[in-house]
């Protein structure tokens, strides 16, 4: 089982620790109510260290990534990240990752941590043809500092005004690589940091007023904020035209792997597009469960849990495109409860975005 | 090690139960239940006056990470609820053996008492998931 750097930090915190992806990763450090409320209204830190770090670098980079990415890599500044997803010859998602650029000739990946081995050997094995070399980080921590107040404290902590820095953008101090992103929808900044630092950073971020957070709140925080989970709400059998990811896809130029399928999936119009799910009476949505209209199955919630923010149990799910209602049933325990469906997007910034 | 009172009987599934009359018995999860489980967002009590065997479902305890089946301990006939679970499902995690009770059984057959465990027996149960 891997440890990150942090591991020891962890358990002083009083964590739960769990398995994640071949990690010990905390899952809460008491209560996950509290971390969640506290990104949403303060500030949280959570070690995300667990995730895969790889760089691509040499003269064919950004040709490289233009083919190995469905997104957009040359409308990609320097200092600037974007969201992209990975796709198989088939256009299925092998990976979502971010991707910083440093220079026409660097690049560096932030993907999953179970998807570490596989996303690895795929990479290697599309970069046959470029003059690029492809090494994977692991001799760095990534900490992501989350909530409204996480400039403010960052400025405190680094003694460096962090205000001109926008949105997807990042900067270089010293041995600190900065983003301006995050994976719960309130400001925030990921720090990769060695590991031989990462624990004084942590430190002086707690002292400062950041709350540690485990992967619990992590999940809830990202579910509100409508963001995809590998594995959950799309895998290698899913294009991102039909799991709510087009807008992540390019449109100008097809060619990129899996681009072929993408192109004629658009032509014919998407099967399947992502919903957002409130169920209307009381009840815990979850992964996995079957929806109905009209009696009819049509499709699942791919995630969905208790929202801490609008205190309702919410869903991310999957159904047929040419469906058009406000209200589905839900399968709990072989009842059927009525949800409403509302845009996949439930809470942004503090304030809940669900349509009375 | 989570507290584990020595006056209760518990079950394999983390359910506690206390007499509290004759006939009569409270239930409820353990403090290790609610601790494995994390914040407690939904309760799904049974059904008033509903008649169970014991082990089966009578209920589901819902958390921020998963759902768990809630069993009942001996097999009886549900003659009270705690509806404050409904709107303050937390009472489990703040106070699963007092504010945090679930329903009160009444037990058809006294010899399923026979099938609980002891303080002692659970607090070893638990010893090494702990």
């Amino acid at each position: 089982m891997n440890k990150t750097s942090l591991y020891q930090a962890h358990l002083d915190a009083g964590a739960k620790m769990v398995d994640f992806g071949g990690w010990q990763m905390p899952i809460n450090y008491g209560s996950q109510l509290e971390e969640h409320h506290a990104v949403r209204q303060h500030c949280g830190l959570f070690d995300v260290s667990h995730m895969t770090i790889i760089d691509v670098a040499g003269e064919d980079a950004t040709d490289f990534l233009y083919k190995l990415l469905a997104g957009d890599i040359k409308k990609t500044d320097v200092n600037q990240a974007l969201y992209s997803t990975m796709l198989n010859e088939d256009g299925g998602v092998i990976d979502d990752l971010i991707v910083y650029k440093q220079s026409d000739e660097r690049y560096r990946i932030i993907s999953n941590a179970a998807t570490r081995q596989k996303d690895l050997a795929w990479i290697l094995q599309q970069a046959d043809d470029f003059k690029v070399t492809i090494e994977e980080q692991s001799e760095l921590s990534i900490l992501a500092l989350q909530g409204p107040h996480s400039e403010q404290l960052l400025n405190s902590v680094l003694s460096f005004d962090f205000s001109d820095l926008k949105k997807f953008r990042a900067t270089q101090s010293d041995d600190l690589f900065i983003g301006r992103t995050g994976y719960t929808g309130e400001d925030g900044f990921e720090l990769l940091v060695p590991n031989n630092q990462a624990n004084g950073l942590w430190d002086k971020l707690v002292q400062a007023g950041a709350k540690p957070c485990g992967l619990g709140a992590r999940d809830t925080l990202r579910l509100e904020a409508g963001m995809h989970l590998y594995g959950q709400d799309m895998d290698e059998s899913i294009s991102p035209v039909n799991c709510g990811l087009a807008w992540s896809v390019r449109k100008n130029n097809y060619d990129f792997i899996g681009g072929n399928v993408i192109k004629t999936q658009r032509q014919q119009g998407a099967d399947q597009r992502l919903v957002g799910l409130v169920l209307s009476g009381r009840g815990v949505l979850r992964h996995g469960q079957n929806l109905f209209n009209n009696d009819r199955e049509i499709g699942v919630i791919t995630s969905g849990g208790f929202s801490p923010t609008t205190e309702s149990a919410i869903a991310l799910a999957r159904i047929p495109a040419s469906l058009k209602t406000d209200t589905l049933q839900v399968e709990i325990r072989k009842k059927q409860l009525p949800c409403r469906v509302v845009k996949p997007t439930f809470v942004r910034n503090g304030q809940s975005l669900i349509e009375e | 090690m989570s507290y584990v009172p020595d006056n209760l009987s518990y079950t394999a599934s983390h359910e506690w139960l206390e007499k509290i009359e004759t006939g009569r018995y409270r239930v409820g999860i353990t403090e290790f239940a609610q601790d494995q489980l994390g914040d407690i967002v939904f309760v799904e009590l049974p059904e008033m006056d509903e008649s169970y065997a014991q082990e089966d479902e009578c209920g589901v305890v819902e958390s921020v990470k998963t759902a768990s089946d809630l069993y009942a301990p001996i097999g009886g006939t549900i003659v009270e609820i705690n509806d404050a679970l409904e709107d303050t499902p937390e009472l489990i995690n703040d106070s699963p053996y007092d504010d945090g009770w679930i329903f009160v059984i009444e037990v058809d057959d006294e010899s399923d008492l026979d099938n609980l465990l002891s303080a002692e027996d659970y607090r070893n149960s638990i010893e090494d998931e702990e």
